[in-house]
């Protein structure tokens, strides 16, 4: 479903992704993790061509995204993507949040797009706010919102960029278990996430990066039990020994 | 202060006619209202473009919009009147400068109204700029990872809350482009300067008086513009948007 190949990019002569390599299978879940600056945000969005790479080569679905001749905006539109920060559109209703992709990319009418809308939004436990405005919801309440944004496009995998990391530790839960959820339903999902209590409930694989590299790309059991590499065992026992 | 007040001037009749100086006033309003109105329109269409162009990815597109800001806004207001009123004729072809010379109606109210509106274009265009840079990056992320295309994301996205974001600056320029209108008098506008200079001239001590009004006549119109940005500013208001409010 995702090839990430032999992918470099560079911030003018500053490296921040080194030969990466890696793939997400259909209906897996791939959690990525690792320090902060070690590239994960910036591998997960070169993925739906949000950044850009220099060398290697994306492919998503049997779509090259770093190719000049794809259309990005029609390949990105199945492509569901949860961001740290939520980033719903503050000046529209949540129903015109979930409704606006639908309409404006897919051409679905305003009552179909509405319809799906409020199904989503029931089904993240929201449909009480549905005549809301992003600002008026809680930090949990809007990422699960984003998260049924995505879901309205009917996207083929879902990328998360550390969806609970500006959460307050009492609301990551309600996100966590939407995804989850997702997960079970067998959703292609990539996750650059912190949260090893998920990547332990739902990862097939975990994907650690360190400096701009892939280091460690294991199923979840020998990532957990016998990490390889040093970096990753420092790693794991700085963030389990709590 | 001997001074021999006299308010009874404008119910004065002008040497050369019948209109009272009452009149005059009116009419200078009149013009002054119809600069400020149609340069604010220019101003706010090619503002918020050459803004908006300087945020976009393609660096020739951001190019452009800069030039024109820098170009705009680097040079004094009246010399602009005075380059468009005296030296772009002379760079058009004879025979239309012939014609914008000695035929164009309104010349100029028109040529006021051109140079007032690209001025405030290049300071509305860095309030655009400003508006939209001060997203947050992840907005536009997230307008296209929707799908939604550049300009649909700029549509639906960016700039609805760009220009709520910048509405009360918006509002100093609108108040602005009404203050700013009095240097078409330079040019021959029969605007409130204008007949307020003229009084001066004609009344013979009344200095007072003429300048008191249209200076009166200004305050109300920049209010105005004031309250009408107000009006919308409380209409856009986003709940739970703090910025906004």
């Amino acid at each position: 479903m995702i090839k990430i190949e032999n992918v470099s990019k560079w911030y003018g002569n500053f490296q921040v992704l080194t030969d990466c390599t890696t793939n997400v299978e259909k209906g897996e879940v791939v959690v990525v993790c690792g320090p902060s600056g070690s590239g994960k945000s910036t591998l997960i969005k070169c993925v739906n061509g949000l950044e850009p790479i220099q060398q290697g080569k994306i492919v998503v679905n049997g779509t090259q995204v770093n190719d000049l001749r794809t259309d990005l905006p029609k390949l990105r539109a199945h492509v569901g993507m949860v961001f740290q920060h939520f980033e719903l559109f503050p000046h529209m209703s949540i129903t015109q949040n979930l409704a606006i992709g639908q309409v404006k990319v897919l051409g679905r009418s305003q009552d179909e797009a509405m319809e799906r809308g409020l199904r989503l939004l029931d089904r993240v436990g929201l449909k009480a706010h549905a005549n809301k405005f992003p600002g008026e919801l809680s930090g949990g309440q809007q990422q699960r919102v984003a998260i049924a944004r995505a879901l309205s496009m009917d996207p083929i995998c879902m990328l998360f960029d550390e969806p609970t990391s500006a959460l307050d530790p009492e609301m990551i839960n309600e996100v966590l278990d939407v995804m989850v959820e997702l997960a079970k339903e067998g959703m292609t999902m990539m996750v650059v996430t912190h949260e090893m209590g998920f990547a332990r409930k739902v990862a097939n694989r975990v994907v650690f990066m360190d400096q701009g590299q892939i280091v460690e790309d294991a199923t979840k059991d020998d990532f957990f039990g016998q990490p390889r590499s040093d970096r990753a065992q420092q790693f794991l026992s700085k963030i389990l020994n709590h | 202060m001997n001074y021999n007040w006299n308010w009874g001037v404008f119910f004065q009749t002008i040497p050369a006619g019948d209109e009272t100086y009452l009149t005059w006033v009116i009419h200078g309003l009149g013009w002054t209202i119809a600069i400020s109105l149609c340069a604010w329109v220019i101003a706010l269409v090619l503002g918020s473009i050459a803004g908006t162009l300087r945020t976009v990815p393609n660096k020739k597109l951001a190019f452009i919009g800069h030039t024109w800001v820098e170009f705009f806004r680097n040079v004094p207001l009246l010399m602009q009147l005075f380059l468009w009123f005296f030296v772009v004729p002379e760079l058009l072809p004879r025979d239309l400068a012939m014609w914008v010379k000695q035929d164009m109606p309104a010349k100029e109210f028109l040529t006021a109204v051109v140079a007032l509106g690209l001025f405030t274009s290049a300071r509305v265009a860095e309030q655009v700029r400003a508006g939209i840079q001060a997203l947050p990056r992840g907005q536009r992320n997230a307008g296209l990872a929707l799908g939604l295309t550049q300009t649909q994301t700029y549509r639906f996205v960016l700039l609805p809350m760009a220009f709520r974001i910048i509405i009360p600056p918006l509002t100093s320029e609108f108040m602005n482009a009404f203050k700013n209108s009095g240097v078409a008098y330079a040019v021959g506008v029969w605007e409130l300067v204008f007949v307020s200079r003229q009084m001066v001239e004609e009344t013979g001590g009344q200095v007072i008086e003429s300048l008191i009004v249209p200076t009166v006549l200004y305050i109300v119109c920049a209010y105005a513009a004031n309250r009408v940005m107000a009006v919308i500013e409380s209409r856009a208001h986003v709940p739970g948007f703090i910025v906004a409010k």
